[in-house]
């Protein structure tokens, strides 16, 4: 009972002090802990870079003992307005220019961003593609579910850009926040067709089928990536940003569909 | 408060010589104020006030303040007419395994609203266990309507309901039923005569809790419903994908759901519910 009161004390103090604004500073490591120094580099990177940056992320600590990599994973969006907002990280990957401006705007890098990679849009139906989905136009057929990403997301701009050029105009049946709940609706069979990055596409390793079409080049998403300002690892932010734009690195994102870097 | 009319005073001081609280209640009742209402005041507080008006009175926040309207009254009148028969039957029925099914009807309190959300496609989705059939025999596809959005909402509040109505049918207890019963009433009448009024309060207050969690409701709409302005874009799907490239847009939209949810909630709740857990 006493440590239950005591936890919640604590807690409860812990909210009196963030009711006063007051913020405390981090701790470091106790004094007199004689272990070696393990290091932690903080990455924020677009979701759909899980499947690269984890496979980098072994390769980056195996090459440098005593280092630990965290990588959050989210909407790029999302993820700029942590930085803006705060978050302690040391290297940012977005998946559009729009949403490392936001960062690069409240001046919170270190330099220019660098651009890494390249992606375009796919078209993602349910696998064997009994629709017979050969082209962009025939995605405005009026018997198919159609579900793309919201113009306000990365996809659904590109798609809105897709379709400018195209003159096509689709009738989406929805119009969802990210990425992966618009490929759920099609591997779950409930829509017939999205428009997804090529990469998603691969990502979702055969519960969706993808179809290339040639508009999709109108419509190419470039993926930056910049050291944040605030990095408390800022040689090892630089050394993996190395990493991605480097041989290996290059490799790696090609291998899952990704376009090589300008 | 104000519309108990000339009797306020005479209640007030009886409260009062009744009700002595323990001065230490204040400080985590406060705490717990402040966690509640405080992030509200950092919403405010980000608000750009001199766009909302024209932000409020774009297309799509209109469209999605209807919508939410529209999909959580109608889920709340759901939840009333299925969960009410069914807090009755476990607070009154004499089953086997009535105890195993009162925790089943907790599911919903538990699940992560996305993997409900996956659940109900699943079962009514174009491929799923239901949905298959319907698709097949009327060509009817659930997901993506207006339908769709109100069964995900009915599914994550019907908990709400049943619980605090349970609740409310076990602390009213079955003694002026049974004195009815010795009066001659059926079965029948006493439930409508005496055992729904004695639980009306409950009812309400239930009702409110389902519509609150209806309008806020976001994960197994966006997973089962999908978003499209006017049809399945209700106002937290608006917030979540406004947050994406206009954040004050999206304060601004959150700030329109706060306050329908306090309007609805004050308006519905003074007089019949007042004290009623």
């Amino acid at each position: 009972m006493k440590r239950v009161l005591a936890t919640a004390t604590a807690a409860g103090l812990a909210l009196t002090l963030a009711a006063c604004g007051s913020s405390s500073t981090s701790s470091g490591p106790a004094p007199g802990s004689s272990a070696p120094e393990v290091r932690t580099l903080t990455v924020l990177a677009a979701a759909s870079l899980t499947g690269t940056f984890n496979a980098l992320k072994s390769r980056f600590e195996t090459d440098n003992p005593g280092v630990t990599v965290t990588i959050s994973y989210g909407g790029s969006s999302d993820l700029a307005q942590q930085i803006v907002n705060g978050s302690p990280a040391d290297l940012f990957a977005a998946a559009s220019d729009t949403t490392m401006r936001t960062v690069t705007d409240a001046s919170l890098t270190t330099a220019a961003p660098t651009i890494f990679a390249t992606n375009v849009l796919q078209i993602a139906t349910v696998p064997g593609n009994p629709k017979k989905i050969v082209s962009f136009a025939d995605l405005a057929k009026p018997d198919l579910k159609v579900v793309v990403c919201a113009p306000a997301v990365p996809c659904g701009a590109a798609a809105a850009k897709v379709e400018k050029a195209t003159g096509v105009t689709l009738k989406p049946v929805s119009e969802e926040p990210d990425v992966k709940s618009v490929l759920s609706k099609v591997a779950t069979g409930n829509a017939d067709a999205a428009l997804v990055y090529v990469t998603d596409v691969t990502a979702a390793k055969g519960t969706v089928q993808g179809v290339s079409f040639p508009e999709s080049s109108q419509a190419v998403t470039n993926y930056p990536i910049a050291v944040l300002k605030n990095a408390r690892q800022a040689d090892l932010a630089a050394r993996f940003q190395e990493l991605v734009t480097g041989e290996l690195g290059q490799k790696t994102l090609a291998a899952a569909g990704f376009g090589a870097k300008k | 408060m104000t519309s108990a009319g000339p009797l306020a005073p005479a209640r007030e001081e009886e409260r009062a010589a009744a009700v002595a609280l323990p001065g230490w209640l204040w400080l985590p009742a406060t705490l717990a104020f402040a966690l509640i209402a405080l992030p509200v005041v950092g919403l405010l507080l980000k608000a750009d006030w001199p766009r909302i008006p024209a932000l409020l009175l774009s297309s799509a926040s209109v469209d999605a303040l209807l919508l939410s309207l529209e999909t959580a009254a109608v889920a709340t009148a759901l939840c009333i007419a299925l969960g009410g028969p069914l807090a009755v039957v476990l607070a009154r029925g004499r089953l086997r395994g009535l105890r195993f099914l009162r925790s089943v009807v907790l599911l919903p309190l538990v699940l992560p609203p996305v993997v409900g959300g996956l659940a109900l496609l699943y079962l009514l989705g174009r491929t799923g266990l239901v949905g298959k059939g319907i698709d097949l025999a009327f060509g009817i596809t659930i997901p993506f309507t207006t339908a769709s959005v109100i069964i995900a909402q009915t599914f994550v509040a019907l908990p709400f309901l049943v619980v605090s109505l349970e609740g409310a049918i076990r602390t009213a207890g079955e003694r002026y039923e049974a004195i009815a019963a010795t009066l001659g009433a059926t079965p029948a009448l006493a439930f409508r005569r005496v055992t729904v009024p004695l639980i009306l309060p409950g009812l309400l207050s239930g009702a409110i809790l389902a519509f609150a969690r209806a309008m806020g409701e976001f994960g197994a709409t966006i997973t089962f419903a999908g978003s499209l302005q006017g049809v399945t874009q209700t106002l937290p799907l608006l917030v979540y994908q406004q947050r994406e490239e206009d954040v004050d847009a999206a304060v601004t939209t959150s700030l329109l759901l706060v306050v329908v949810s306090i309007v609805v909630i004050a308006v519905a709740r003074p007089r019949t519910v007042q004290g009623v857990a």
